[in-house]
C-alpha cells in the first residue's frame, strides 16, 4: 500500500504535466536550462496549492485553476498601441519576442537567446515550497526580453514590456538589470485576446542610486487566467516606485517580492483593483528591509463589483539590522455589491527594535453624505457614485508623478467604467 | 416659491420627530431669515428641503412653485432650482473642485434641456464669481473642500451657488466661521444674486449677518415649529431679549 498516496491529481494539474512531455522538444534551451525545466515540473507535480497553504489561503489555486488549455500554435497577436506616447515598445506575441529595437543606454536581448546559451538557467529557480508562478513559469517558458539599463543612463522615453496573448498558453520573462544612478520608466502591459493561461516573471536588480518606475497594467480578457510575478532587489539609496493595475482576468495572482537589501532604498508600490463580473484577484506581496535606514510604502485602493473577489496579502518583515525602517501600509476597498468580497491580510514581521511602521485596512461602501452632497448639487444619482468611486480610486493614481502616466491611466480607469459603471 | 404647510418629519432611523407641524411661506423675490435655539431644527428644516433621505416626512406637504417637492430627489430638486448652502460643506477627497463644478452646472443644465457649457465659458464664469468672492483660482484646483479652511468652505458655497443661479437659495449658517472681512464679502456675494424671481431663507443665530443682508421677514424656529413671524425688527428685537419671552407666549 502506497502510504503517501496524495489526492487523485485535478484537470489542471494533469493538463499541466502531459503538457510539458507534449512541449518539451519544441521549448527552446540548452542542457543547464532543460534541467532547470525537469525540476520545476518535479515541483508542479506535487500539486497545486489549496487554501492549506498559508499563502494561498485566500486563493485556493487547486478548486480555482478549473482547467488548463492546450499550447496553441496557431494563436496570433497583434502589438498594442503603447500606454504612453514615446515609447518603445518591446512586444512579445503569444509568447514569441518579435524585434529588438534600438534603446539608447539599454542594451535589449530576446530571451530565447538566453535561453539558448543557458545564461538564464541561474535565475531559474523557485522562491520557496509555496512558489507555483517561478516553476509553471521555468518549465514552460518560451521568450521575452532581457533588459540591462548602462549605469548612469537616463533612459529617453517609457519602455513598454508588451505580453500579448491569443489564447492557449504564454509562458514569458523580463529580467531586467538596472546600473547605479539610472533612470527609467517601464510599462509592463499585459493583455491579450483569448481565454489564455499566462504566466510572467520579472527579476529585477536596481543598482545604486537608481530611479525606477515599474507599472504592471493587466488587462486580460475576462476568460483569461493571470499569473505574474515581480521580483525585485534594491542595492543602497535606489528607488523604485511600482504601480500595479488590475483591470481583468477570471483568476489573477500577481505576486510581488521586493528586497530593500541597501542602505537608504525607498520603494513605493500603489495598486488598483477594479474587480468585475465572477473574476478572482490576488495581490500577495512580500517585502523585506533588509538594511538600516529604508523606507516603503504602500497604498492599495479597490472597487469591487458583482460577484468578485479580491485578495491582498502584505507581509512586511524587517530584519535585525534594518534599524529606522519606515513602513507604512494600507488597503482600502470600496464595495459596491452585496455579493462581492475582498479580503485583506497585512503582516508585520518586525525583528528590529528602531522602526516606524503601520498598516490599516478599510472595506467601506459609498458615503452616503457625499452622496448627498453631490446630489444636492443636481448631479443624478448613477453620476454622482461614478464620480465617486472614481474618486476613491484616481486618488492613488494622483500621486504618481509623471504626469503623462497619470493621465493615461486615469484613461483606462474612465475605460473600465464605461464598461462596468 | 416656497410653501410649507403642518409639516412633520422624522428621523428615518430612529423615528424621533423633530419637525413638528412647521409652516412657512416665501413669497418670490423674499428674503426670510429663520432663527431659533440650538437644536430646534433648522438645519434639520433645510436637509429636507435639499432632499435628504436621513429624514422621512411623515404629514404636511412641501410645494415649491406650487408642485410638491416630497417624491423628487436631491438632484432632480437642485435641478428645479433648490440650491442649499451646508452649514458644515463636505470634504470630497478626489474630486477636483473645478472638474465638480463643471460636472454639477452641465447636469442641471442637462436635466433642464440646456446645452452643456464649453470648458473656456466655464472658466471665464468661474474666474468672475471667483473673483467677486476674494478667492484664489489655485484653490479649485484642489480637491473639493478638501483641507479648505472654515471660512474658505462658506465662500466655496457661495461660489456653487452663484454659478448654479437657483431660484430658492437655503443659506444655513453660512455667516459662522468667517471673520469680519469675509462676513461683508460673502453678504455682498448673496445680495448680488437677491432678485424679484429669486427667494432666499437665510438660517442664522446672528443680527450681525442680517445687517448686511437685510430679511423680508424673520421666523422663529422652536421644537421644530414655527413660533413667531415678522419682520426685520423680530431679530433686533430677539438681539436684545433673547429668546425666553417668545418661547414663553408661544408655550
Ligand atoms: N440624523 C440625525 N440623527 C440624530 N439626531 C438628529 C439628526 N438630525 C438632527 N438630529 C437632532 O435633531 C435636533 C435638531 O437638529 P438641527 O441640526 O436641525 O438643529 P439646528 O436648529 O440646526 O441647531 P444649530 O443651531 O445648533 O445648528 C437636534 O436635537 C439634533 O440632535
Ligand atoms: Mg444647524
Amino acid at each position: 500500500m502506497n502510504m503517501h498516496a496524495k489526492p487523485q491529481r485535478t484537470h489542471a494539474e494533469t493538463a499541466l504535466i502531459d503538457g510539458f512531455v507534449e512541449r518539451f522538444s519544441d521549448l527552446p534551451g540548452n542542457e543547464a536550462v532543460i534541467r532547470r525545466r525537469d525540476d520545476a515540473v518535479e515541483r508542479l507535480k506535487a500539486g497545486l496549492p489549496t487554501r492549506r497553504v498559508e499563502a494561498w489561503h485566500y486563493t485556493d489555486l487547486r478548486r480555482l485553476l478549473a482547467t488548463v488549455p492546450a499550447y496553441d500554435p496557431t494563436a496570433s497577436a497583434r502589438p498594442l498601441p503603447a500606454l504612453l506616447q514615446g515609447s518603445t515598445v518591446l512586444p512579445v506575441l503569444n509568447g514569441v519576442a518579435a524585434h529588438a529595437p534600438r534603446i539608447e543606454g539599454v542594451s535589449v536581448v530576446g530571451l530565447e537567446q538566453k535561453l539558448a546559451d543557458g545564461s538564464i538557467a541561474p535565475a531559474m529557480t523557485s522562491r520557496d515550497a509555496a512558489d507555483v508562478i517561478a516553476p509553471l513559469n521555468a518549465a514552460f517558458v518560451t521568450d521575452g526580453w532581457f533588459l540591462d539599463i548602462a549605469d548612469g543612463a537616463a533612459v529617453d522615453g517609457p519602455i513598454e514590456l508588451q505580453n500579448v496573448q491569443a489564447g492557449g498558453q504564454v509562458h514569458v520573462r523580463f529580467p531586467v538589470r538596472v546600473g547605479a544612478g539610472a533612470r527609467a520608466t517601464i510599462v509592463e502591459r499585459q493583455s491579450g485576446s483569448g481565454d489564455a493561461l499566462v504566466s510572467s516573471v520579472s527579476h529585477m536588480t536596481v543598482g545604486e542610486g537608481a530611479d525606477i518606475t515599474w507599472v504592471i497594467l493587466q488587462e486580460q480578457p475576462v476568460g483569461a487566467t493571470h499569473f505574474g510575478q515581480f521580483n525585485a532587489v534594491l542595492a543602497k539609496d535606489a528607488k523604485l516606485t511600482l504601480f500595479v493595475m488590475n483591470t481583468g482576468g477570471k483568476l489573477v495572482r500577481q505576486e510581488i517580492k521586493v528586497d530593500a537589501k541597501g542602505e537608504g532604498a525607498v520603494f513605493n508600490l500603489r495598486g488598483v483593483n477594479l474587480l468585475n463580473g465572477d473574476s478572482h484577484t490576488d495581490v500577495t506581496m512580500v517585502l523585506d528591509h533588509s538594511a538600516p535606514n529604508t523606507t516603503s510604502s504602500e497604498i492599495i485602493r479597490n472597487v469591487v463589483t458583482g460577484r468578485a473577489r479580491g485578495v491582498f496579502q502584505g507581509q512586511i518583515r524587517v530584519d535585525r539590522l534594518a534599524q529606522k525602517t519606515d513602513a507604512k501600509m494600507a488597503c482600502n476597498t470600496l464595495l459596491l455589491s452585496d455579493e462581492g468580497e475582498f479580503s485583506a491580510k497585512p503582516e508585520l514581521e518586525i525583528f528590529a527594535d528602531d522602526v516606524a511602521c503601520g498598516h490599516g485596512a478599510t472595506v467601506t461602501e459609498i458615503d452616503r453624505s457625499h452622496l448627498f452632497y453631490l446630489m444636492a448639487r443636481g448631479v443624478p444619482e448613477k453620476q454622482a457614485r461614478g464620480l465617486l468611486v472614481r474618486a476613491f480610486v484616481a486618488e492613488v493614481i494622483e500621486g504618481l508623478e509623471d504626469e503623462a502616466l497619470v493621465a493615461a491611466l486615469e484613461a483606462k480607469l474612465e475605460a473600465w467604467f464605461a464598461r462596468n459603471g | 416659491m416656497l410653501e410649507i404647510r403642518n409639516l412633520h418629519a422624522r428621523i428615518a432611523e430612529t423615528g424621533t420627530e423633530i419637525i413638528r407641524g412647521l409652516d412657512l411661506t416665501v413669497r418670490d423675490g423674499e428674503v426670510a431669515a429663520i432663527m431659533g435655539p440650538n437644536g430646534s431644527g433648522k438645519s434639520t428644516l433645510s436637509y429636507i428641503l435639499a432632499g435628504r433621505d436621513d429624514y422621512e416626512v411623515t404629514e404636511g406637504e412641501i410645494l415649491f412653485n406650487g408642485q410638491s417637492i416630497l417624491g423628487m430627489d436631491p438632484a432632480e430638486r437642485a435641478a428645479s432650482g433648490i440650491f442649499l448652502a451646508f452649514q458644515y460643506p463636505l470634504e470630497i477627497p478626489g474630486v477636483a473642485t473645478m472638474e465638480f463644478l463643471k460636472v454639477a452646472l452641465n447636469a442641471q443644465r442637462k436635466a433642464r434641456g440646456e446645452p452643456e457649457l464649453k470648458i473656456p465659458d466655464l472658466l471665464r464664469k468661474v474666474k468672475e464669481a471667483a473673483g467677486r468672492l476674494n478667492m484664489d483660482m489655485a484653490m479649485l484646483k484642489r480637491p473639493l473642500n478638501v483641507g479648505f479652511s472654515g471660512g474658505e468652505k462658506k465662500r466655496a458655497e457661495i461660489l456653487q451657488m452663484s454659478l448654479l443661479e437657483p431660484k430658492l437659495c437655503v443659506l444655513d449658517e453660512t455667516d459662522s466661521g468667517l471673520d469680519i472681512d469675509a462676513l461683508k464679502v460673502v453678504a455682498d456675494g448673496v445680495n448680488a444674486l437677491r432678485a424679484p424671481d429669486r427667494s432666499m431663507v437665510v438660517i442664522t443665530h446672528y443680527q450681525r449677518l442680517l445687517d448686511y443682508i437685510v430679511p423680508d421677514t424673520v421666523h422663529v424656529l422652536y421644537k421644530g415649529r414655527v413660533i413667531k413671524s415678522g419682520d426685520k425688527s423680530l431679530a433686533l428685537d430677539l438681539e436684545q431679549n433673547g429668546y425666553a419671552d417668545i418661547i414663553g407666549e408661544a408655550a
